[in-house]
C-alpha cells in the first residue's frame, strides 16, 4: 500500500462518491450548527420539504448573536434581528429533531468549544460547521471544514458534501517553547511566516515536538487559526493526550466500542515515507510571544519589536500596510510595548478553554486592571464558566477587575452588544484583526492569554517575561 | 426545488429594460432569516411609496397581474449585485418564469437553482409575447419546458433553446442536493459500511 498523509487516510475512510470528473462525495460524521449560517438552510429544507438526513449527528447551539451578560434570557436583552435568529434555531432544532443546547443549557458556548467538550468530535471523523473556525477540531485529528449556507443546507439533507481533496501541508514545530511561549504565540507565529495565502489548496497537518507537548486546549488553539492561514483545515495526529481528553465525555465511545475506535485512532498518523506538496518547518526554541500590529492575521511581530514601516514589504502589501496602519492609528518605529490599550478581551474559541482563563488567572492573582480599562472574560461555555468559578479563577479575574461574563462569541465579533467604539483599541485573544471585526473603527491587537492579562494590569501592550 | 414542466399562466409585461437586483429585491432586505417571504418586497421601490402604499400604477398592483407566474421584460433583467435573494424573492412571489431577450450571467444561473426558468427570445418574438401579455388575466401564456416552447393565447408558438443539462436539473427539480440524493444508494451503501466499521460514530 502506498504511504498515506493523515488527511489522506481519513478522506479515504470518509469517500462515499467519486464521480469520473473527481468530484467527490465526502460523507460527513458530525455537522455543528449555530444560529448565524442555518436559518435558509433549514428553511431551503422546508421548501424543498426535506428532512434532515441524520439528526443524531447534527448539534446546534447559539452563540454567535447571544449576549453574555446576566439575564440574558430576558428577550429585552437581544436586538430584534439576534432574537429572531436564535428563535428560528431554536425552532429548526425541535423541528427537525436535532441534538440542541440551548442558551438556558448549561453546556451551552461557542459551537467550537462545546463540540470538543461534549465529545462530539473524535478522531478519524469528519466535522463541519457554517463557521470558518471549524479548524479548531482538528486538534483531535478530525478532518474539519468550515461551509456556506447552501452546503449546510446540502449536508442537512444529505449527510456529505462536495469536495475536490485538498493538497497535503506539513508544518513542523521542532523543539521545546520557551517560558511565556504559548499554543496562541506558535500558531500566529506559523502565519505570520507562511501568509494568510500560504496554505491556501492544503490541508496543514501541524506536527513535532513542540505540538507533541502542548495540551489538548493548546491544539485546538493551533488548530482555530489553520483557516487564517488559508488552509482549508488543520490536523494534528491523535494521541495519548487526544485519547485522555475524550475518554468519559458524555459522546465519547462508551466501553466495549471503546477499544474497537482505540484500535483504529492509533493507525490515524501520517505515515513516515508520506508525500508532502509544501513544508513549513519552525524551531520552537525561535518563536517568541508575539502580537499582531495591522489588520490582518499575517501582521504578527515579536512584542520586543517595533511598528513596521510600510516601505519594509513589497507589492501590494506596501499600500495595505499603510492603510493598516492608519486604520491602527499607528506610527512606523513605534515599541509595540508602548501601545497603550483601553479594553482587554479574553475569550473566543481560539482561547476561551480553561486552560486559557487558568494562564490569564495566573497573570492577574493578586494585581489590578490599569485604572480607566474595561476588561471582560467571556469563557467558551458554561462549563468552562463553572470549572473557573470551582477553581477559584472568577474571584481572581473579579477582585483584579474584569467583568465575569457567561459564555459566546461576545467581542470576537461583536455581534452581539458587546463591540469597541470607533478608535478603541483591544488587547484581544481572539482570531482576526480585520477591520471593524471588534465594532466600527475598533483596533485590535491579537495575543494569547496572558499577554492579554498582561496589558490590562498595566495598560499597554506587555512582554508577559517582563511582567513575572 | 420545485419542479418545472409545463405551465399554464398569467403573464406581466415589465418592458424596462436593465432591471437590476437592487430594483428587484432592494439591499434592506437582506438581514433576514428565510429566503422565503420575500415576495411582498419584491420591487419594492417601484411597487410601494415611502409609506408603504401600493402604487396603483405599477404592473404587479394591478388586478389583473397580482396573481402573476410568467415575467415579460426588457433586455439585460437581472443584472448587478449577485444576491441569490432576488430568485427567492420572485419565487416567493409566484414567478416561475421570465421571458427576455437577455439576462445577467449570475442571475440566470441563480434563476436554475430556485426552480425558476429565463427563457431568451429574439426581440420580434419578446415583442409579441409583451402584446399577449398586456392583454391582462384572461390571456394565459403556456410555456412547456419539455418541449421548449412558449405558446401565447392565441396559440402562436415560439421555440427556445436551453441547456439539457439545465433542462433536466429542473425538470426533474434537482439543485445540488437533488443530484446527490440521487446518489443516495451510493450514500446509503456507505453509511452501512462505516457503521459496521466505526460503530461508536
Ligand atoms: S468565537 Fe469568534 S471565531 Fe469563534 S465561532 Fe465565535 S465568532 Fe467565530
Amino acid at each position: 500500500m502506498s504511504p498515506k498523509t493523515l488527511y489522506d487516510k481519513i478522506w479515504d475512510a470518509h469517500l462515499a462518491h467519486e464521480a469520473e470528473d473527481g468530484t467527490c462525495l465526502i460523507y460527513i460524521d458530525r455537522h455543528l450548527v449555530h444560529e448565524v449560517t442555518s436559518p435558509q438552510a433549514f428553511e431551503g429544507l422546508r421548501m424543498a420539504g426535506r428532512t434532515v438526513r441524520a439528526p443524531d449527528k447534527t448539534i446546534a447551539v447559539p452563540d454567535h448573536n447571544v449576549p453574555t451578560t446576566e439575564g440574558r434570557e430576558n428577550p429585552e436583552a437581544m436586538t430584534e434581528d439576534s432574537r429572531i435568529q436564535v428563535a428560528a434555531l431554536d425552532k429548526n432544532a425541535t423541528d427537525f429533531g436535532i441534538h440542541y443546547y440551548p442558551v438556558s443549557d448549561v453546556r451551552q458556548g461557542i459551537v467550537h468549544i462545546v463540540g470538543p467538550e461534549q465529545g462530539w468530535t473524535l478522531p478519524g471523523m469528519t466535522v463541519v460547521c457554517g463557521d470558518s473556525h471549524t479548524a479548531t477540531h482538528g486538534a483531535f485529528g478530525a478532518l474539519a471544514h468550515g461551509i456556506g449556507t447552501s452546503e449546510v443546507e446540502h449536508v442537512l439533507a444529505t449527510q456529505t458534501l462536495i469536495q475536490r481533496k485538498a493538497k497535503n501541508m506539513k508544518v513542523e514545530i521542532t523543539g521545546k517553547l520557551n517560558p511565556g511561549v504559548t499554543a496562541k504565540d506558535i500558531t500566529l507565529s506559523v502565519i505570520g511566516a507562511t501568509g494568510t495565502a500560504g496554505g491556501t489548496g492544503y490541508v496543514i497537518e501541524y506536527c513535532g515536538e513542540a505540538i507533541r507537548e502542548l495540551s489538548m486546549e493548546g491544539r485546538m488553539t493551533v488548530c482555530n487559526m489553520a483557516i487564517e492561514g488559508g488552509a482549508r483545515a488543520g490536523l494534528i495526529a491523535p494521541d495519548e493526550k487526544t485519547f485522555e481528553y475524550i475518554r468519559g465525555r458524555p459522546h465519547a465511545p462508551k466501553a466495549g466500542q471503546w477499544e474497537q475506535a482505540m484500535e483504529w485512532w492509533k493507525t490515524l498518523y501520517s505515515d513516515d515515507d508520506a508525500q508532502w506538496d509544501k513544508v513549513v518547518t519552525i524551531r520552537g526554541e525561535d518563536i517568541a510571544p508575539v502580537v499582531t500590529w495591522g489588520t490582518s492575521p499575517e501582521d504578527v511581530l515579536p512584542i520586543t519589536e517595533a511598528v513596521p514601516a510600510p516601505e519594509s514589504f513589497k507589492g501590494g502589501k506596501v499600500d495595505a500596510v499603510r492603510r493598516a496602519l492608519d486604520y491602527m492609528g499607528l506610527t512606523p518605529g513605534q515599541k509595540l510595548t508602548d501601545i497603550e490599550i483601553d479594553t482587554v478581551f479574553i475569550g473566543s474559541c481560539t482561547n476561551g478553554r480553561i486552560e486559557d482563563l487558568r494562564a490569564a488567572a495566573e497573570v492577574l492573582k493578586g494585581k489590578k486592571v490599569k485604572d480607566g480599562m474595561r476588561a471582560m472574560v467571556v469563557p467558551g461555555s458554561g462549563l468552562v464558566r463553572a470549572q473557573a468559578e470551582e477553581e477559584g479563577l472568577a474571584d481572581i479575574f473579579r477582585e483584579a477587575g474584569f467583568e465575569w461574563r457567561l459564555a459566546g462569541c461576545s467581542m470576537c465579533l461583536a455581534m452581539n452588544p458587546d463591540q469597541l467604539a470607533p478608535g478603541e483599541r483591544c488587547a484581544s485573544t481572539s482570531n482576526r484583526n480585520f477591520e471593524g471585526r471588534q465594532g466600527y473603527k475598533g483596533r485590535t491587537h491579537l495575543m494569547s492569554p496572558a499577554m492579554a492579562a498582561a496589558a490590562a494590569v498595566t495598560g499597554h501592550l506587555t512582554d508577559i517575561r517582563d511582567l513575572a | 426545488m420545485q419542479k418545472f414542466d409545463k405551465l399554464s399562466g398569467i403573464a406581466a409585461p415589465l418592458p424596462l429594460v436593465n432591471i437590476d437586483t437592487d430594483m428587484i429585491i432592494p439591499k434592506q432586505f437582506l438581514k433576514t432569516i428565510k429566503r422565503s417571504g420575500l415576495g411582498v418586497n419584491l420591487f419594492d421601490e417601484m411597487r410601494y411609496d415611502r409609506e408603504g402604499n401600493e402604487i396603483a400604477d405599477f404592473v404587479l398592483n394591478k388586478p389583473a397581474y397580482r396573481e402573476a407566474q410568467i415575467l415579460v421584460t426588457g433586455d439585460n433583467f437581472g443584472c448587478g449585485s449577485s444576491r441569490e435573494h432576488a430568485p427567492w424573492a420572485l419565487a416567493d412571489f409566484g414567478i416561475r418564469a421570465i421571458i427576455s431577450t437577455s439576462f445577467a450571467d449570475i442571475f440566470y444561473n441563480n434563476c436554475f437553482k430556485n426552480g425558476i426558468l429565463p427563457i431568451v427570445l429574439p426581440q420580434e418574438q419578446v415583442d409579441v409575447l409583451m402584446s399577449d401579455a398586456e392583454k391582462g388575466a384572461n390571456a394565459r401564456m403556456e410555456v412547456d419546458l419539455e418541449a421548449q416552447t412558449v405558446t401565447t393565447s392565441d396559440g402562436e408558438v415560439f421555440g427556445f433553446e436551453i441547456d439539457p443539462h439545465r433542462k433536466h436539473c429542473l425538470i426533474n427539480g434537482l439543485d445540488d442536493i437533488g443530484l446527490t440524493l440521487e446518489k443516495a444508494a451510493a450514500i446509503d451503501a456507505f453509511e452501512a459500511r462505516a457503521s459496521a466499521e466505526r460503530p461508536w460514530v
